[in-house]
């Protein structure tokens, strides 16, 4: 299960919404440590996929300008009650997680 | 195994880039994992006109009705503004999210695969009272709409 | 620098038409004061039901409050629940679970902060929390933020509907335990010489910049809060310090004695309103 994404995804007459809530520090390099004064390295998600029905629904990417703990959402035609949403995010740093949720 | 071979290839200094081709035609190296995707141009970009250009190939774009954008009048907090993207475009395949004030205009790409809908949410940092700017590719072609959004600084913090 | 406090200090001084700070803290009753507090706020505010009160400036302001709910659309704090949850479903090292001393129900908001009239000390969620940790030889949790934090999002978040019944017994350590939080609440303090009670009762609803103070009447239901400024969980004593900051005011401890006595007033005054935390706030 992962452990920094949260999925809902419920059907909407013919269409599938699908919000999500990814943890990650969304870090943009243009901050400073107050206490050590160093900048803090820029960390931050910059590919977002999601997979449903075999498909790449859609990929997005993304800066250090959205918003830590990432917020989501998007929808689509062609998804059924039971099937799985699948979302992975990247990171500049090299990190990635997955999650999955079925369809409502 | 497999991970060692492409290793090797890297460190052959002056043979790489001939021996990066070799490998690529050999199957060794698959493209997706060596070519990165992220548009550094376009995120690094300091204009609303070159983001677009290195993102969507053209800065060009018209405003259009058919892009409805929700955002707060006034962003509570500059680091967390909510930002709703909704168009009605037959064949939209892409859609691009600008903060004019934010010294690096471009926030975020979304490329609608498989049944996507030009129908995105998301909550974006801005730097300073400045329009959101939405842009909708659709039949090879910009749209465009955009929506002021002012952002305070409290009086309050803690 | 200096413009801006000579600014926040007279906006925050000027006196509405209740002069309540004038009272000595013993003269009335708590009874009396709720009764009071409640009166004025819902003069204050016309239209605005009770429950809402417990969503503070967004009771109040549209624009504050679109921004609001598109973020509890998903909100920020539900992944910290899920922490709070496994944090309430994993034994201690003895075997035991925060179950143990709570009797199996996370549904705790309604039973704090209460009087211990054996230890004649308040005593607040949080604090039971590290209590029951240490009778059951786990190390005490931070107060203002993390772990704990995550905890009291989960036991929160089951407790919602619950409504504030805080008594305060006829017993007169009770009773100064609830002056001296009461003392606090309309005490000037720091540089800025402001209280509580100038920004969240007779300022309430007005601006400090931009800022909209919220009303004192549903200040304690909504925590933790996730603070978009803080861009975590945070828990009411760590406000508690941030706000006695803001005024360049010492901040006291987070559950030390001044912060549980000024919660428990605090927390009476708010009777009848829902608990609603976790929150997400600006």
């Amino acid at each position: 299960m992962a452990k920094s994404i949260k999925i809902r995804a419920k059907m909407k007459g013919d269409t599938t919404q699908v919000k999500c809530l990814m943890t990650h520090a969304m870090e943009t390099g243009l901050r400073k440590d107050s206490k050590t004064g160093k900048m803090i390295p820029a960390h931050f998600i910059n590919e977002v996929m999601a997979e449903s029905g075999g498909n790449t629904v859609m990929t997005a990417n993304w800066s250090g300008g959205i918003s830590k703990n990432p917020y989501l959402s998007f929808s689509f035609t062609g998804g059924a009650k039971g099937d799985e949403v699948k979302i992975t995010w990247k990171d500049n740093q090299g990190g990635t997680d997955s999650g999955t949720a079925k369809i409502k | 195994m497999t991970m060692n071979i492409k290793r090797r290839v890297f460190l052959k200094g002056s043979l790489a880039a001939g021996t990066v081709g070799v490998a690529v035609g050999a199957g060794l190296l698959a493209p997706q994992a060596v070519l990165a995707a992220w548009p550094k141009a376009a995120f690094e970009a300091k204009s609303i006109d070159e983001a677009l250009s290195a993102a969507m190939g053209t800065a060009a774009n018209s405003a259009s009705d058919a892009i409805k954008i929700k955002a707060p009048d006034i962003a509570e907090n500059g680091a967390v503004v909510p930002v709703s993207v909704s168009a009605s475009f037959d064949g939209a395949e892409s859609i691009a999210l600008l903060a004019e004030g934010n010294a690096s205009p471009l926030v975020a790409t979304f490329n609608l695969g498989a049944g996507a809908l030009p129908d995105v949410s998301t909550r974006i940092k801005m730097g300073k009272t400045s329009d959101v700017i939405a842009i909708v590719k659709a039949d090879g072609k910009l749209h465009s709409a955009r929506k002021s959004v002012k952002v305070t600084i409290g009086g309050c913090g803690g | 620098m200096n413009v801006r406090i000579v600014a926040l200090a007279a906006a925050c001084a000027f006196s509405a038409s209740v002069a309540m700070a004038d009272k000595m803290a013993n003269e009335t009753t708590p009874a009396e004061d709720l009764k009071v507090y409640t009166e004025y706020f819902e003069k204050r505010f016309p239209g605005i039901p009770l429950k809402e009160f417990g969503n503070g400036a967004y009771a109040l302001d549209k624009v504050a409050r679109d921004n609001w709910e598109a973020i509890e659309e998903f909100p920020p704090y539900e992944p910290m629940i899920d922490a709070g949850e496994a944090m309430w479903n994993t034994p201690f090292a003895n075997g035991k679970t925060y179950g143990s001393c709570f009797g199996d129900d996370p549904a705790q908001r309604a039973n704090f902060p209460y009087w211990d009239s054996k230890r004649k000390m308040v005593v607040t969620l949080a604090l039971a929390i590290n209590e029951c940790r240490n009778a059951n030889g786990e190390k005490p949790l931070k107060y203002k933020k993390g772990k704990i934090a995550d905890l009291l999002a989960y036991m929160s978040y089951q407790s919602r509907g619950q409504v504030a019944n805080v008594e305060i017994p006829d017993d007169p350590d009770a009773i100064a335990a609830y002056n001296d939080g009461k003392n606090f609440y309309f005490s000037r303090r720091g540089q800025l010489n402001m209280s509580c009670a100038n920004c969240h009762m007779q300022n309430a609803g007005m601006h400090v910049r931009s800022e909209l103070l919220s009303p004192a009447l549903g200040h304690t239901s909504g925590w933790p809060v996730y603070r978009a400024k803080w861009g975590e969980l945070g828990t009411l004593h760590r406000r508690y310090g941030g706000c006695n900051k803001q005024v360049r005011a010492k901040p006291f401890k987070a559950q030390g004695k001044e912060y549980r006595n000024l919660e428990f007033f605090m927390a009476h005054m708010s009777n009848g309103v829902e608990y609603n935390g976790p929150s997400a706030r600006k």
